[in-house]
């Protein structure tokens, strides 16, 4: 049954896929000209004799001169492959660049992830069971105020008394002597020294809702008649409240899991500019806006890849852990 | 008691021979519910409409009532920022170039003269080039109130000139600062709001509409076309939503005017956010057509769009309402990023983002800090947005 529901869901996934590249595949060649032609007109501007023939050249190399449906296919048989393609700008393969900066990413976002839950998980369930406190009125708002701060105005604060307070040096996520340097003791250090900034400010966002959707989960199970019984047979509030309500609110956790996947590796983008963090983020941004149609192509395929393996993932999760969750069948009234 | 005791007393209660008997049944007036009886309180609740209900419920959550109250007084005075700013948002100060704001004083060296500033100088120190502002502390300068300031024209319609408070005859009055151009950042913050908080409430209903056809359409006909829709939209969740935001706003000609490129904007920004409201139209429509008044409906032939439009639809429009209030900050926010890039809005279109946008440098928070002003009107109206979604929803369903 399970094994059906999965092979089921995984040729769903090809469809959307496609449509999903399709669609990524148009926006980015939506607007007016290519990177070539900015490129010529880049040259010109600065007084330098463009070399044509050169950009002719790289026009045929990488199928400019085709019509889009052919480079469309040609990407895609690309990725299938495994080949995500090649870069214009650093004039190096997509799958490179990308690497360069995914471990630094994927540290940023694990951070961030492991934060936002040891923070919201004891605020929620707190929330939940002082309703209507002082307590619960207080870290609501303080989650809220996360919530309302635009993060890149958080950024620049941060940064900014980071410096004045704790003399860390302004943007990046080591100091600059340790700019090039392999991996070290002291580097290490330099990088925890920068780290907790992005990381509470990403994650302020994420606590916020975190904090809300699990004070309403745990609310609506502390409501339900299991737990008054238990409570009523004498079972202590917290064993309780451990035993039952909070394994039902775990599920959000899990459905959660779409979205957090494709969040790893892509970090929060405003920030990281702002924080001029060398993340995957930035670099997608500054693909999108000089065109550079593959880096940005290929890395927006993957972040969508990821989520379609997430949402799946999430789901399979679920229906094992919470056994009254259909896998199928029409809803009934 | 004894048998002949009891036969006595049966007797005495027959009436007399010939007499007729008494009628069998109470001769009270006939009242069903006499048992059932409310208080003339508990009618109240009972007759209530459901949006009665819902007032009711919502009034106990006093936040979201104090920030009801807030948003709407901020949204008054976006509407009527020509009269409430000291000055028009385009006019430059060459002579103030990033001043620091003006303090409003009552008291001058102890004795009440109302409302006054004290004029300042500006210097340039020549070692690090800076604008230096001396505050000469021995003349102040009273405000004037409801008096005639800048000519402007009202809703770009009315010419008027009559505003809230005017900058003293020879001197200035910049309560928040001035920016680059030394422009004031009050009057700039007051125009500003109007097109942040109407791209929030456009944004909105363009999801809202969105939401709602495409959310009906697939719950009503469920089946082939539900599996469709379903799959678009979590094609369009799947796709990250920043870079998206961004080729989008990049498709927009650079020739278009900043009037086209607001809608466009505005428009981008809504086209992200109607799948959550899809979706939860969805899954209330799914149950609700099986309902008997649905049928009903059907068999006196009336097409879906009536149905759903004016049978369906309106049996959830409080937690739509609510829903789609708790959207309308993420679009606020989503413009300020947007325009913080640099890839939203464009001067001379003044918006909250825009400004703010100003203010993307360290050297801001260090020198000029009086440019982040903008972001305080961003944060009160998303938290007061976020508590009136919550009183909202929580009235939504009033029979809980």
């Amino acid at each position: 049954m399970l094994i059906r529901y999965i092979l089921k869901r995984i040729l769903i996934m090809i469809p959307t896929l496609l449509v999903t590249s399709a669609l990524i595949f148009t926006v980015i060649n939506l607007p007016e000209g290519d990177y070539f032609e900015t490129l010529a007109a880049e040259m010109q501007a600065q007084g330098e004799k463009a070399d044509m023939s050169r950009i002719e050249f790289l026009k045929k190399e990488y199928g400019f001169d085709r019509p889009p449906v052919e480079r469309y296919v040609r990407w895609v048989a690309g990725l299938l492959q495994g080949d995500m393609g090649y870069s214009f700008e650093y004039q190096r393969p997509v799958r490179e660049i990308v690497g360069d900066r995914l471990l630094l990413t994927m540290i940023v976002s694990f951070a961030t992830i492991v934060f936002t839950w040891i923070v919201a998980f004891p605020i929620g369930i707190y929330s939940a069971t002082h309703q209507y406190s002082w307590g619960d009125y207080g870290l609501t708002f303080i989650g809220l105020i996360g919530l309302a701060v635009p993060h890149f105005l958080l950024a620049l604060v941060f940064m900014y008394f980071a410096n004045i307070w704790f003399g860390t040096s302004i943007g990046g996520l080591v100091d600059p002597q340790y700019l090039n340097q392999p991996m070290s003791w002291a580097k290490f250090r330099s990088v925890l020294e920068h780290l907790w900034i992005p990381v509470i400010i990403i994650g302020a966002g994420g606590t916020a809702g975190m904090i809300r959707a699990l004070r309403a989960n745990l609310l609506d199970e502390l409501q339900k008649q299991y737990y008054v019984t238990a409570r009523a047979k004498g079972l202590p509030p917290g064993k309780a409240l451990r035993k039952y309500p909070l394994r039902m609110s775990l599920n959000f956790f899990i459905s959660d899991i779409g979205d957090i996947l494709p969040s790893i590796v892509s970090g929060a983008e405003v920030v990281a500019i702002v924080l001029s963090l060398q993340t995957t983020g930035p670099l997608l941004i500054r693909a999108l806006q000089s065109q550079d149609m593959y880096l940005a192509g290929s890395f927006l395929m993957f972040l969508s890849f990821l989520t379609v393996i997430g949402v799946l993932i999430s789901d399979i999760a679920l229906a094992l852990l919470d056994p009254r969750i259909r896998l199928q069948g029409a809803p009934t009234k | 008691m004894t048998v002949d005791a009891l036969q006595e007393n049966t007797l005495k209660q027959l009436p007399p021979d010939g007499a007729p008997l008494p009628h069998a049944a109470s001769t009270a007036p006939f009242a069903p519910y006499a048992t059932e009886a409310m208080t003339p309180e508990q009618e109240r609740i009972y007759l209530a409409s459901q949006w009665q209900l819902m007032w009711w419920k919502f009034r106990k959550h006093k936040l979201a009532v104090i920030s009801a109250f807030v948003i709407v007084a901020i949204y008054a005075m976006a509407a009527f920022a020509e009269f409430l700013a000291p000055y028009n948002y385009t006019t430059r100060n060459t002579d103030f170039i990033r001043a620091p704001g003006q303090s409003v004083h009552l008291f001058h060296e102890g004795s009440f003269i109302g409302p006054f500033v004290y004029p300042y100088a500006m210097r340039l120190n020549m070692e690090n080039l800076k604008r230096e502002y001396e505050v000469d502390h021995t003349r102040p300068q009273r405000l004037r109130f409801f008096c005639h300031g800048e000519p402007y024209m009202f809703w770009g319609l009315i010419p008027g000139d009559r505003r809230l408070v005017c900058p003293p005859e020879d001197g200035t009055f910049f309560f928040l600062g001035t920016d680059r151009l030394g422009r004031d950042m009050l009057s700039r913050i007051l125009h500003g709001g109007r097109i942040s908080l109407s791209i929030g409430l456009i944004g909105v209903s363009v999801s809202f509409i969105l939401g709602v056809i495409a959310g009906g359409i697939a719950g009503y006909y469920g089946g082939r076309v539900d599996l469709v829709i379903q799959r678009i939209i979590e094609i369009v969740q799947s796709l990250p939503h920043i870079p998206l935001w961004l080729a989008l706003a990049s498709i927009m000609p650079p020739t278009w005017s900043p009037l086209l490129v607001y809608f466009g904007i505005t428009i981008i920004l809504g086209l992200m956010d109607w799948t959550g409201l899809a979706r939860s139209v969805r899954s209330k429509l799914l149950s609700l057509r099986e309902e008997d008044y649905v049928v009903a409906a059907q068999l006196m032939g009336a097409k879906p769009a009536r149905i759903i439009g004016l049978h369906l639809v309106p049996g959830f429009m409080s937690h739509l309402i609510a829903s789609a209030t708790i959207t309308i900050p993420k679009t606020i926010l989503g413009e300020t990023a947007l325009s913080f890039l640099g890839l939203g809005l464009r001067p001379p279109i003044t918006s909250w983002g825009v400004m703010l946008n100003e203010a993307q440098d360290i050297n801001v928070v260090a020198l000029y800090p009086w440019l982040l002003y903008p972001v305080v009107p961003v944060i009160v109206i998303i938290l007061a947005f976020n508590f009136l979604g919550d009183g909202l929803r929580d009235a939504a369903d009033p029979y809980r």
